[in-house]
């Protein structure tokens, strides 16, 4: 099938100044190094990778805000840079760090302008607008100024601006980062539909592998500027098996908890980290009958581990 | 036509914004009127007192004044904004822009418009109307129609004189101050007679940022009279020239800045 995101040899370099003036030096730093990978239209595609890894820069080239150093991009068959403000009437942006409302406006007006920077036929506007409206649950703060909107509420309002223009792909840098978890499984859950419904194409960037687990069949893992890992989730998991890790907050300091199911791995007074291997409701469950147990708390692995792991396999 | 379409749409957004706190609209609006009449109180006392300076009286001065002030705070207006280009830049929101289909020049531009800059343009056109009904050479149907051909032409220098300063942005974040060494010193400058100035600063003024053709060249084209600094005579007739001209680099430049721009990190 054609693509509709296309990379090759993709790479970007930043040249950085430091230093005092007068013997100020310059330095070139490659955030992306020979990237290349094929999107298909209706996939839904989770890019991961530790801070720095290079996730922003490549979505920045994706959508024509910086020009490629090295390599070549297409998507929705345009070359983003020449073509910037023609690819931007065919896909969404959201940038989970800041936002494309207008902070001073209510959240209709700010709705409202986007249909006439992005020329929407009135009647497709009202139309999806209502769609938008009751999905996202937007109308109890349709009419408040964005700048007063929680971050949850504002999220959705910016998923809602970066949709009317019903773009076929969409391209969200870190969505969900700052957001409650009822906030987070609402958009979580709003852009499965999506995809499911309108076969919207969606490449996401993350730190959460609760985003990825929910949402994306395929993930690409970037490390240093490289793709470490392109492939099914399943696939990330036997490369890279990233155990949930079960913190045991016990009412006294013990002995390292011995349990089935479970490794203890770090003791810290009355605090213990158990790598889980098991079903994790049971080993809760043997955990509080041999022990007096103050807060069990479950975490998932997080991005750092998972390509720390990546990289240890080899 | 659809790029002036969205400026007015985006401008009235934001004049709505603007207006939901209308006496603090009204006040800041008056403080700019009031500084503008300030200026213009400044020049009357200082003509009369000396009566001529440079060789320039009262109404001719006021011309001039009025001139600059008008084609200045006409481009406050409408692109007084692009001085924050670096601040957008900083804080990503210049990224948001680069991804609506719509002009980023156009966006930086109506940012934050503001309705109370109009407290700057009403003075300065009522200081120009006086000027030209006290104007001393005769009009002709030609005379008539130069004076909206002249202050356009010295708006759209000043814009671009504008959107060039806030290109250094691109290089440099926080070019800010030295771009508006330039653009409101040189609004200061060209709103008195360059004859004032002496020859050196007039050249400059012709010849490398073109302010003259705002205000100095446009009086002396109104009022008939011979340059007093023996400049050539043609250059009256320039001022829709040089500002199509620097029009032209103004965008050239624009999308040189774009071309080399890199974002900002997180
Ligand atoms: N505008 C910029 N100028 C200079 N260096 C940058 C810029 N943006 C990002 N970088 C650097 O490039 C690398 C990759 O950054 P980024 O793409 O933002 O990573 P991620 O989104 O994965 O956290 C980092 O080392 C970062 O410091
Ligand atoms: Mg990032």
């Amino acid at each position: 099938m054609e693509a509709v995101i296309e990379a090759e040899g993709l790479g970007k370099d930043y040249t950085v100044a430091e230093g005092p003036l007068p013997r100020r030096r310059r330095r070139r730093v490659s955030a992306v190094r020979d990237v290349s990978f094929r999107v298909a239209p209706g996939e839904v595609v989770g890019y991961l990778g530790p801070n720095g890894a290079g996730k922003s820069t490549t979505l920045k080239m994706l959508i024509g805000i910086l020009a490629p150093s090295a390599g070549r991009v297409r998507v929705a068959g345009l070359e983003p840079v020449r073509a910037r403000t023609r690819l931007a009437r065919r896909i969404g942006v959201v940038f989970g760090q800041r936002t494309t409302l207008w902070w001073d406006l209510p959240l209709r007006d700010s709705l409202a302008l986007t249909r006439h920077l992005y020329r929407v036929p009135r009647a497709d506007h009202a139309r999806r607008l209502a769609e938008l409206t009751e999905v996202l649950e937007l109308g109890p703060f349709l009419a408040t100024p964005v700048r007063q909107l929680s971050l949850g509420q504002r999220m959705r309002g910016d998923l809602a601006a970066a949709l009317l223009h019903a773009p076929e792909v969409l391209v969200l840098d870190e969505p969900t980062i700052g957001l409650d978890v009822v906030s987070k499984t609402a958009i979580r859950e709003f852009l499965l539909r999506l995809n499911a419904e309108r076969g919207t194409t969606i490449l996401l960037t993350t730190h959460d592998l609760g985003d990825v687990q929910r949402l994306c069949r395929r993930v690409m893992v970037i490390d240093g500027g490289r793709l470490a890992f392109d492939g099914g989730l399943a696939g990330l998991h036997a490369v890279a098996p990233s155990p949930r890790t079960l913190v045991v907050d016990l009412a006294a300091p013990a002995a390292p908890i011995a349990v089935a199911g479970a490794r203890t791995v770090r003791v810290e007074g009355p605090r213990q980290w158990l790598e889980l291997n098991g079903n994790p409701a049971r080993v809760i469950a043997q955990v509080a009958a041999d022990h007096e147990v103050a807060d069990i708390t479950l975490r998932e692995p997080d991005i750092e581990e998972v390509v720390h792991r990546i990289y240890a396999g080899r | 036509m659809s790029a002036v379409a969205t400026y007015v749409r985006l401008a009235w957004a934001w004049t709505r914004a603007l207006a939901q706190y209308p006496a603090s609209l009204a006040m800041l609006t008056a403080a700019q009127a009031v500084a503008t009449v300030g200026e213009l109180a400044a020049l009357v006392f200082l003509f009369g007192h000396a009566g001529r300076l440079g060789g320039f009286g009262l109404h001719e001065a006021l011309l001039v004044y009025g001139l600059a002030g008008l084609a200045f705070t006409l481009a406050d207006l409408l692109m007084g904004s692009v001085e924050r280009l670096g601040e957008h830049i900083r804080t990503g929101a210049f990224d948001v822009m680069l991804v609506r289909p719509v002009p980023a020049l156009l966006q930086v531009a109506v940012e934050e418009f503001s309705p109370r800059r109009l407290g700057k343009v009403v003075p300065c056109a009522a200081a120009l109307g006086w000027a030209l009904a006290a104007l001393p050479a005769e009009w002709t149907p030609l005379r008539a129609a130069a004076v909206p051909v002249l202050v356009a032409s010295g708006t759209v220098i000043c814009c671009s004189v504008w959107v060039i300063g806030a290109c250094l942005q691109f290089v440099a974040l926080d070019a800010r101050e030295a771009a508006n060494a330039v653009t409101y010193g040189g609004q200061a400058m060209a709103q008195y007679p360059l004859a004032v100035y002496g020859r050196d600063v007039a050249r400059a003024a012709t010849y490398v940022v073109p302010l003259a053709f705002v205000s100095w060249q446009p009086a002396l084209y109104l009022l008939e009279r011979p340059d007093p600094l023996g400049m050539p005579e043609w250059l009256r007739f320039a001022p829709p020239a040089v500002a199509a001209l620097l029009a032209l680099v103004a965008a050239a430049v624009w999308r040189a800045g774009l071309r080399r721009y890199r974002s900002t990190g997180s």
